[in-house]
């Protein structure tokens, strides 16, 4: 490997792609040629240096200096000035602020980075970046030192669970598949991450394929499947772009098609892109997707460790659980079991998102508490309001209270209660959130995206979403609650997947802890939280208002009127409560009653 | 068995030679892989933007599948169209993140702006509004997506600013 005295590594998210990195990339390579600086400095493409607020980003090391905010143009400048004149350039330079809005930032108090310890840190379009930090060790190892059977027996001491929110053990459902006496057997990545408010695995996707690749790969071996797919969903085309030309890297390294390693094993993978349905996160629609079908699942038995794929056994596993592999069979079982709780063993990815001072992507042990992670890794409660619930498990999942905040994470803890692990999102909420209106929110997502195959899930969600929206437009009767109980009960009892078993949960558990949110949009005509529309009102405060008409001006109805310099006044008739005029008004003189 | 008979519009794109050419070749590359239908189409949709029921009829004949199977994946899934879209399209995402920082605003002011609803594209071709799931940018909400670059913490009122930049 040639030896470079300084690398240059560019963010290429898709946000600082958006912001021009590209010609960034470009631009440093043009220069560095011209400055004959080229066999000196590598130029590198990686994911997520900063927070990409202020793109496109860059790093230069061995000084570690963090630039942003250039544009090509301002690239012979920098390459003169830093590397050249080895003058830093404090207008590009990137200031460290207290609160940095970011996915995926420097570690967090109480973190510790399985999954995400390569992202940011290694070049995703490069495999000897990998294979510099050890990568495709952990196959080496079990294709020449274990037994498939032996891999199994690791994988499952390790007390690795199913990532994707399900959390069966990753150990037992191979030894499964293995069992089956069927050939040819498939290995299936989930990387149809579709909960709203979930992007863990894209980061995974995208700054560290190798570490996914790697685990499928011991995956089949130990299973003994021949080929594999990847199924990444369609609104991710830069994990897409990356998965492929990693897995043309690993193929030219000898790492995929025929005898891997000079061994007899063969395996290949290839991507396979969604088009936009949830309900591809569900194994079965997932299988019968890539088999070119619409994705509607189908009841099990038979269970895809019987018949998957093209009717043959197969193991689907989610990327987070893959990408556990590779270190679980370097380092050991021991290693891997000594994280977490009894019960779930090692780390987690959360993506925390919603009302917290520092939202983005964080990786800590299992079993610790949710007010660790909301007041200390999250950095506590937006604007210094108050905590309310946080949303776990995504549409499926349910809300978690004041009362729950000590509640060691595991599988378990959470399903009793009555949430679930999902596949990680957490969104927080303050006191500014209506449950009803979350409730509703979430109705209005599982309904949408139904596949409709099954009665219970194609009308049921459909007519609690009716109840939940007559409530929120203030039109709730008496015993509207009780209908809801039971029809929430109907449609998880009787639904065919996971998707209408799940979505009731996040009604079920609104009404259990904020049951008496829902009495007052009923009874009292009024949303406590001030959200919903139909039991609003926005109000100006005379004092506060100067006048300066830039409410009247963004007001979509033109409910507002007033002289320049006047107090304004809201027309309650023609107001359609948007809320644009209270986002815009830089005095905070209107208000939300209810 | 009665065959459905339907005239061709002169401008789908089974009519335009160049576009014509992007569907065969799609075909081509992928009708002896497995699971064939979803690939095609999604090359289709990718490079043309929209799936029009002729087209559909034309890919079943070249899959040798039945147009019922076809039509099937093509309106099960969110990303197929089968009518054209505007020149440029802007997505609200709906992601849990988003919408409680207050992407419904934005959309109330796009409406407006744009006089459209959403779903809907400009008289002139031009810009469709859509509504998507989530995104994944959820650290940057509220998120929009023009055409396939990502707008983040934006506010209602920078909205014409983007509009702008689009319509230029």
């Amino acid at each position: 490997m040639a030896f470079y005295r300084s690398h240059v590594l560019v963010c290429v998210d898709p946000e600082c792609l958006a912001k021009g990195a590209h010609e960034i990339v470009d631009a440093l390579q043009d220069e560095f040629v011209a400055q004959g600086l080229i066999d000196e400095i590598q130029v590198l493409e990686t994911s997520r240096i900063g927070g990409c607020a202020n793109g496109p980003e860059i790093m230069v090391y061995p000084e570690g200096i963090h630039y942003h905010g250039m544009t090509a143009d301002d690239i012979p400048f920098l390459v003169e000035e830093h590397f050249l004149k080895g003058r830093v350039v404090e207008r590009f330079r990137e200031v460290v602020k207290p609160v940095v809005d970011e996915e995926l930032g420097p570690l967090r108090p109480k973190e510790v980075r399985v999954v995400l310890r390569n992202c940011g840190q290694i070049d995703p379009n490069n495999i000897e970046d990998y294979l510099a930090i050890d990568g495709y060790q952990a196959l080496g190892k079990a294709l020449f030192e274990m037994t498939p059977e032996k891999v199994i027996e690791e994988v499952l001491s390790s007390g690795l669970r199913g990532r994707g929110g399900a959390g069966f053990p990753a150990g037992k459902k191979w030894g499964l598949t293995r069992q089956v006496n069927d050939n040819p057997k498939y290995m299936v990545c989930n990387a149809d991450e579709g909960d709203p408010g979930a992007f863990m695995n894209r980061r995974v996707l995208e700054g560290d394929p190798h570490s996914v690749i790697e685990g499928m790969i011991i995956g089949a071996y130990a299973v003994g499947a021949s080929y594999g797919y990847i199924y990444c969903r369609a609104e991710y085309p830069v994990a897409v772009e990356t998965l492929n030309i990693a897995i043309a890297q690993a193929r030219e390294f000898g790492f995929l098609g025929n005898n891997i390693f000079g061994t007899d094993f063969n395996f290949d993978l290839e991507v396979r892109v969604g088009a936009g349905a949830f309900v591809c996160g569900e194994e079965t629609a997932l299988m019968a997707s890539i088999m070119g079908k619409r994705g509607e699942p189908s009841p099990r038995p038979p269970f895809p460790s019987v018949k998957g794929v093209w009717g043959k056994p197969t193991n689907n596993n989610n990327v987070e659980t893959y990408s556990n592999v590779p270190q679980i069979i370097s380092k050991g079982a021991a290693w891997y079991s000594s994280m977490g709780t009894e019960r779930s063993k090692g780390t987690k990815t959360f993506a925390v998102g919603g009302n917290v001072v520092k939202p983005g992507l964080i990786e800590v042990p299992m079993g610790i508490t949710l007010r660790e992670i909301i007041f200390e890794v999250a950095g506590g409660i937006k604007d210094g309001k108050k905590y309310k619930a946080v949303q776990t498990g995504g549409p499926m999942g349910g809300c978690l209270t004041e009362e729950h905040l000590d509640l060691p994470l595991d599988y378990e803890a959470l399903t009793e209660a009555g949430s679930m692990m999902g596949s990680g999102g957490l969104v927080v909420m303050d006191e500014n959130s209506c449950m009803v209106d979350i409730a509703r929110f979430f109705m209005d997502f599982t309904q949408a995206e139904s596949c409709g195959k099954c009665t219970p899930c194609r009308v049921g969600t459909r007519r609690i979403l009716e109840l939940l929206q007559k409530i929120c437009d203030g039109l709730g009767e008496d015993g509207d609650i009780e209908k809801l109980e039971n029809l929430c009960h109907e449609v998880s009892r009787n639904s065919l997947c996971g998707l209408g078993q799940g979505a009731p949960n996040p009604v079920f558990s609104t009404l259990k802890h904020f049951r008496h949110e829902y009495e007052a949009h009923i009874y009292e005509k009024r949303c406590p939280a001030k959200v919903c529309r139909s039991l609003i009102r926005y109000e100006i405060q005379a004092p506060a208002c100067t006048g300066c008409m830039v409410c009247a001006r963004n007001c979509p109805v033109e409910a507002i009127s007033g002289e320049r310099r006047q107090t304004h006044h809201i027309d309650a008739e023609t107001c359609i409560r948007c809320g644009i005029c209270m986002q815009v008004c830089n005095f905070n003189a209107i208000t939300v009653e209810s | 068995m009665t065959r459905l008979q339907q005239e061709i519009p002169t401008n789908d794109p089974l009519n335009i030679a160049e576009q014509k050419a992007i569907i065969n070749n799609a075909i081509a590359n992928n009708k002896d892989r497995p699971g064939a239908v979803m690939l095609v189409l999604n090359e289709v949709q990718g490079k043309i933007g929209h799936v029009s029921t002729p087209m559909q009829a034309y890919i079943a004949r070249k899959l040798k599948i039945p147009l019922g199977q076809v039509h099937g994946v093509v309106t099960f899934y969110s990303f197929f169209q089968t009518q054209p879209r505007g020149k440029h399209t802007i997505k609200f995402c709906l992601g849990t993140a988003c919408y409680v920082a207050g992407v419904s605003q934005l959309i109330e002011k796009a409406k407006q702006s744009l006089n459209i609803d959403m779903g809907q594209t400009t008289a002139d071709g031009q810009i469709t509004l859509e509504e998507c799931r989530c995104v994944g940018a959820c650290s940057q909400a509220p998120v929009v997506v023009v055409d396939e670059e990502i707008h983040g913490h934006l506010r209602p009122n920078k909205f014409p600013q983007i509009l702008k930049k689009v319509q230029s």
